[in-house]
């Protein structure tokens, strides 16, 4: 079977202010893959997943982002996600005064073109929360609002689960769980995960891939992905940390961090 | 249903019709009109075709003798835009006042039913009301309401019949004309607008609905709302108002006057939607005995200038007076809104929570006044209000107006400025929704304490306007 490129990102540097983030990254996810994205505290995971959903707080200074060979990377955030991108965040914003059922159907009618019918629609959100362990009533409260970190990053896996997009990053969806609420998380995105889509799971240890075949891993370091490799990298990493690869030649390591060129 | 599952299907897109439904002008031809500017013939004219009762025609000429000696108000927002010589006072539809719908006149028929009434009746109202232009068109109350003894009519039909005497004892008693040039204005021209009574110990489980529709260039709309609810009393009134536009300024300065008798408790709901070059100042007063609760619902969209504040007289211990509301203020528009409040006697509270809006160079002021008089002791005052600006180019103020002459009271008073988080736009905008319904949706989250408090059809109103407002180019 030939994999089809879903992603592709091509000689990527990205700004916040005056300071360089990411500096010609390359990285290319094919539907059926679930790819890996490690580094340090500050290396620009984030920054990375934020510049694929199209955040506006980052500037791209060069390069290309093509999802489905179509060139995104000047597009809004919204025709992204209804392209199929989906970034569940590290820090899941509150929106007072708009429910969670109400958003995630105005999601789904976005996404999908088509507005879901309630009673259907409030039917399979509760099967899909039973499943995730999240209470019922949540769906009446404010988005996010008072919710606690485990909550927040549940919400996130639900609203995964509901929109079904093509391509889903997870920026630390495991952070914050505890024991019971990673097993559940991590089955809920071995459920959306089929060969036609895809995932870019941002994370700093194994847990929640450990049921999740894993086929390539990327160390994030000096602005570009230093060092790629299977799912056995992986390991290394949990074990040892980041102080013993063997990274790219052209990312010296030990270069100061923060510099602006 | 459930009252959650009712509320998820409110709309969050309006529909596109919706501005032009508010904002188109029926065709009927009025059958009497004044001409414009204000003199004594024209408000004899007015008793004359109204056929006032002797002392109301003294009453208008009074009124007019002191709108004449009173000068403008010297603060709030500026009134030059106003050309009182331009302003038709009176102009009657040609129609008489109809207890079925189907007697009314076709074009009348037409506008109320694109803004939905009577269907509001058909869902769950016990009476229905509405007034196009100066005059009331339409007024029904279900036998099993007028059977407990409610009387829910047009002013007219009370000033003449049998509530004669109970209107003239409470007409402009507690919004008398020497207030203020615009109330002295009322005094002298009003026409049209609702008598309520709900007589002692009688509950009225649905609410009572009454809308205002004015259709005519130039005109002024000027109605008297009269609400008497006896001891032990309660009853829910929602009004609705708008008005389609014209380049010429139109001016709105109807009078409420609110009567709550001991224990009982009054709703007064309104969403205000009117045309960008409407002159919106409107007057409500309640007074509330002993132990009785005066609850405001209130919703200001649209007009040119609009000055608001419904005032509360507590006068009886243990009255309560709870506000709340919200306004909007898009290009171009003033709105000067608030709630105002007299602690008159002992152990007396209030509550108000105003929230506003501004866009595109509009301008909010909320203004509060609380006044505690010496003997009310162990009153509770709270007071809080959230702007929220769309831009930086709009603005938003609060005028506290505190008069406090007693040591032994409780004042809460909070009061937040902020502008919309672009980050929960983004957050938004990432699950497919666009920018505009991104922002439309964190508005109306803003403003979803308010629409909770109204009854569905109205929440879906306001959700539907501040979309549209939300859609309005700047
Ligand atoms: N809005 C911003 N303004 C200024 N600096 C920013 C901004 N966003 C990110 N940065 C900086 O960019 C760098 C990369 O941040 P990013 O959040 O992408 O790191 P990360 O790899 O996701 O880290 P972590 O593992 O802690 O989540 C950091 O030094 C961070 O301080
Ligand atoms: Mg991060």
């Amino acid at each position: 079977m030939t994999k089809a490129p879903l992603l592709q990102i091509k000689n990527l540097t990205v700004a916040v202010g005056e300071k360089l983030i990411l500096r010609d990254l390359e990285l290319t996810i094919n539907a059926g893959e679930t790819h890996v994205l490690m580094g340090q505290n500050g290396t620009g995971k984030s920054t990375l997943a934020s510049a694929i959903m199209g955040s506006p707080a980052f500037d791209i200074i060069s390069g290309e982002i093509l999802f489905e060979g179509e060139n995104i990377t000047e597009e809004s955030p919204d025709k992204r996600a209804r392209r199929g991108i989906f970034l569940s965040f590290q820090n899941p914003e509150e929106v007072p005064g708009v429910t969670l059922e109400n958003f995630l159907r105005t999601a789904k009618g976005a996404v999908t073109g088509e507005k879901p019918r309630l009673m259907q629609f409030k039917k399979d959100l509760r099967v899909e929360m039973e499943r995730l362990g999240v209470a019922e009533t949540y769906a009446a409260r404010e988005l996010n609002v008072g919710f606690s970190g485990g909550e927040k990053k549940k919400a996130e896996i639900l609203q995964l689960l509901t929109l079904n997009p093509k391509l889903a990053i997870l920026d630390e969806a495991d952070s914050g769980l505890d024991v019971d609420a990673v097993k559940t998380v991590s089955e809920g995105v071995s459920r959306f995960r089929n060969e036609g889509n895809a995932l870019l799971i941002i994370t700093h240890n194994t847990r929640l891939v450990e049921g999740i075949a894993v086929d390539r891993v990327h160390v994030l370091e000096n602005k570009k992905l230093a060092l790629s490799g299977g799912a056995e990298l992986m390991r290394r990493i949990t074990d040892s940390g980041f102080a013993g690869l063997q990274t790219n030649p052209d990312a010296p390591r030990g270069a100061p961090k923060g510099d602006t060129q | 249903m459930s009252g959650e599952d009712k509320r998820a299907l409110i709309p969050d897109e309006p529909d596109d019709a919706a501005r032009e439904m508010y904002d188109t002008k029926g065709v009927m031809k009025p059958r009497f009109q004044v001409s414009s500017g204000l003199t004594s013939e024209i408000v004899s004219a007015i008793s004359d075709e109204k056929g006032d009762p002797p002392w109301m025609r003294e009453f208008r000429q009074q009124s007019l003798a002191v709108y004449n000696e009173t000068p403008p108000p010297d603060w709030g927002p500026p009134l030059d835009g106003l050309d009182m010589e331009q302003i038709i006072t009176y102009v009657k539809p040609d129609a008489r006042m109809e207890a079925r719908w189907e007697d009314v006149p076709e074009e009348i028929k037409d506008t109320f039913e694109r803004l939905g009434i009577p269907e509001a009746e058909r869902t769950g109202l016990a009476g229905v009301g509405a007034q196009y232009d100066s005059e009331v068109v339409y007024h029904s109350v279900k036998s099993e309401v007028a059977d407990l003894g409610v009387v829910y009519t047009d002013m007219d039909t009370a000033l003449k019949g049998e509530y004669g005497e109970m209107v003239r004892q409470h007409f402009m008693k507690i919004l008398p004309p020497r207030e203020h040039r615009f109330m002295a204005l009322h005094g002298a021209v009003w026409s049209g607008g609702s008598f309520v009574y709900v007589p002692d110990g009688v509950e009225v489980t649905i609410p009572l609905q009454s809308y205002f529709r004015f259709n005519a260039a130039g005109a002024g709309q000027f109605e008297h709302t009269l609400i008497i609810v006896g001891k032990g009393s309660s009853l829910h009134f929602i009004e609705g108002c708008s008005a389609p536009k014209y380049n010429v300024a139109n001016l709105h300065a109807g009078c409420v006057e609110l009567y709550v008798g001991e224990g009982a408790r009054l709703r007064y709901s309104t969403i205000e939607n009117w045309s960008k070059n409407m002159y919106n100042l409107n007057s409500k007063r309640a007074v509330v005995d002993k132990n009785g609760i005066i609850e405001w619902v209130s919703g200001s969209f649209g007009s040119h200038t609009g000055c608001l504040y419904p005032m509360s007289v507590l006068r009886g211990e243990g009255a309560r007076m709870d506000y709340t509301g919200i306004t909007f203020a898009g290009a171009g528009q003033n709105l000067d809104t608030g709630a105002q409040v007299v602690h008159a006697a002992k152990n007396t509270s209030s509550r108000i929570s105003a929230k506003s809006i501004s866009k595109g160079g509009g301008k909010s002021t909320f203004r509060g006044g609380i006044t505690v008089a010496r003997e009310a002791t162990g009153c509770r005052v709270s007071v809080s209000c959230d702007s929220l600006m769309l831009d930086s180019r709009s603005r938003s103020d609060t005028v506290p107006v505190m008069d406090v002459r007693c040591d032994d009271v409780d004042i809460g008073y909070e009061a937040k400025i902020g502008r919309i988080s672009e980050q929960a736009i983004y957050y938004l905008m990432s699950r497919g929704i666009s920018e505009d319904d991104a922002r439309a949706m964190i508005v109306n989250g803003f403003a979803e304490p308010i629409s909770k408090e109204l009854p569905l059809e109205y929440a879906v109103e306001m959700n539907n306007l501040i979309s549209l407002e939300m859609k309005g180019n700047t």
